[in-house]
């Protein structure tokens, strides 16, 4: 149309966004199949052609979903939140302590002890799944909640996130205000320190809530009352059946879109803060 | 008397992760150790009982020996070389895309191409198999209607199904990670380089990658770690019909058989000790071949 540098200019950008919308198509068609797979019944869901409404059967999907094995579902959804909930709350006020302290305070042996919590972030988790069993097995708490609860609570990456926050967001003018005006060192963390690193509380939070809702090999490992489940767990059970009887299908799908719906809700909802870790992560 | 104060202080916020890092971290390790050298034997009697006993490195000679173990690390090492560089290159290639001038609507990309990070493994895995299922999946019948066929399931198609699994569950994330560092660049570099008459993707490829080489490092390092330890998307696959993946097929797939279903546990802790040195062996590879030359960043 125009000059040749601006038609070449015009073909380059649709080729780049081109590109990026491939990208995404092939990002989301598993979860827009999802969501119409759940609206199908046994027969429609395997008649294979997903990706419409037709035959729309959520409604009994869900309450089929909720009366299943008295409602275990909701179990595990319950199960899932107090984990992931719980957990993320306590292990983020962990995290943060200790990042706060490595940041704010000098002591014999510090930098030491910061490359051993770096060691832990590269340990394949997997690897102490079967000794933590063992240990579990041997002080009674396998097969309770504490024994999935409790391992999560740990997350040097975490530590080294908060550690980078902390210097990031806490000015050490502020403390130093606050001493003056005589608050102990405790005091100082919890009313000026933490309120100030809030935002990256937030990311820490955020980042391990998910780890913890994801989380299946140590539930795998440690639970085998089914009432303690968690969401992944459950749903693998569940789908270990649909071989023998497809009726499970509808439940696992629908069990699944459930599932996705409150991480999904938070990533949209809380895009600064994960942006935030991704990019406090990639600097160092 | 103030380093006295603020030694304490220091003391208290650290504890509790030192506490559980210990517990939850330090003391299965060494347990882990101390069981890979124990072996349970009947006793002599054959009333039934074990007895546990003193065997060195048995357990390691054992897990080593055992072709189930050695095949594991076969496909991981055909997991990691098919998926590792798509990974990096695919990756690396979004953000450039999302960082160039051209680009628009680059929250919606980012957020879009992120969200299946926030997919349980576990739930991304059993998408994918539904989509692989011929009866279920519209993704099949579409293929076999464009007359291609493919069994994911079958010997030659099981490892291009989990990368896909792990391509879908990861591009994004780490795409994210290589944008957020691209952004961090200083403008005046890059401006000056255009003046000098560098073309987009020279911009790109000389300058740009170069600069966010730490955070390309980081990638690779975790993802390595996080390879290794390939685990859910195959035992999902495991329970597919008629499906080419077997319990042991990868280490940690070997060490659960081990553990959960032969109740060898000695075996099992060697298996994850070993699969545990071989990804620290990795990383040291990684952050020491890299490191050298990356050293002013």
């Amino acid at each position: 149309m125009n000059s040749p540098a601006s038609r070449s200019r015009w073909m380059s950008k649709t080729a780049v966004n081109g590109f990026l919308v491939l990208a995404v198509v092939y990002m989301l068609f598993p979860l827009v199949w999802l969501v119409t797979a759940a609206t199908k019944d046994t027969g429609g869901l395997l008649a294979g052609n997903a990706f419409s409404f037709e035959g729309f059967n959520l409604g009994e999907n869900l309450s089929n979903l909720a009366s299943y094995g008295d409602g275990i579902y909701f179990r595990w959804y319950l199960n899932s939140l107090m984990y992931a909930g719980g957990g993320a709350i306590v292990c983020s006020l962990i995290c943060v302590a200790a990042g706060y302290a490595f940041d704010k305070y000098e002591f014999r042996g510090k930098e030491k002890l910061f490359g051993l919590v770096l060691m832990g972030v590269l340990v394949p988790t997997t690897a102490l799944a079967l000794p933590m069993y063992l240990l579990a097995s041997k002080t009674g708490l396998v097969n309770t909640y504490w024994s999935v609860l409790i391992p999560v609570l740990v997350n040097p990456f975490g530590v080294y996130l908060a550690r980078v926050f902390s210097t990031g967001y806490i000015p050490n003018e502020a403390l130093e205000a606050a001493r003056i005006d005589g608050a102990g060192e405790l005091r100082v963390f919890w009313s000026i320190g933490l309120r100030m690193v809030m935002p990256g509380f937030v990311t820490v939070f955020l980042f391990q809530f998910t780890a913890i809702w994801n989380n299946f090999f140590l539930p795998l490992v440690m639970l085998s009352d089914r009432k303690l489940f968690p969401l992944s767990l459950g749903l693998y059970s569940w789908n270990t059946n649909t071989h023998g009887e497809p009726s499970f299908y509808p439940l696992v799908v629908t069990g699944s879109l459930l599932a996705v719906i409150p991480l999904i809700v938070a990533f949209v909802s809380l895009q600064r803060h994960w942006k935030a870790g991704l990019t406090a992560g990639s600097v160092k | 008397m103030k380093r006295a104060r603020t030694t304490r202080a220091a003391a208290i916020l650290l504890g509790p992760f030192f506490v559980l890092f210990t517990v939850a971290m330090l003391l299965p390790i060494g347990y882990a150790v101390w069981l890979s050298l124990f072996t349970e034997k009947q006793s002599g009697l054959g009333f039934g009982g074990t007895e546990t006993v003193f065997s060195g490195l048995d357990n390691y000679t054992a897990a080593l020996g055992d072709r189930a173990f050695r095949e594991g690390f076969g496909v991981l090492l055909g997991y990691c070389l098919f998926y590792i560089p798509l990974l990096l290159i695919g990756a690396l290639a979004l953000a450039l895309l999302l960082d160039s001038a051209l680009a628009r609507a680059r929250r919606f990309f980012q957020l879009a191409l992120f969200l299946p990070h926030a997919v349980p493994g576990i739930i991304a895995a059993l998408i994918w198999v539904y989509l692989y299922t011929p009866q279920l999946s519209p993704v099949v019948s579409a293929m076999e209607s464009g007359g291609i066929g493919f069994d994911f399931f079958s010997p030659e198609g099981a490892l291009p199904s989990i990368v896909n699994i792990a391509l879908w569950e990861w591009l994004g994330y780490n795409m994210v990670i290589f944008y957020a560092a691209l952004q961090a660049i200083d403008r005046s570099v890059l401006e000056a380089a255009t003046v000098d008459g560098a073309g987009a993707w020279r911009v790109a490829l000389s300058i740009k990658v170069p600069l966010i080489r730490a955070s390309v490092v980081m990638v690779a390092l975790f993802t390595v770690i996080g390879s290794l330890q390939l685990f859910t998307e195959p035992l999902i696959l495991n329970k597919g019909t008629g499906s080419a993946v077997t319990s042991t097929w990868t280490p940690n797939m070997y060490a659960y058989t081990a553990a959960f279903e032969r109740n060898d546990y000695g075996l099992a802790a060697a298996a994850s000790i070993l699969l545990a040195l071989t990804a620290a062996l990795l990383s040291f590879v990684v952050t020491r071949f890299t490191g050298r030359k990356g050293k002013k960043a």
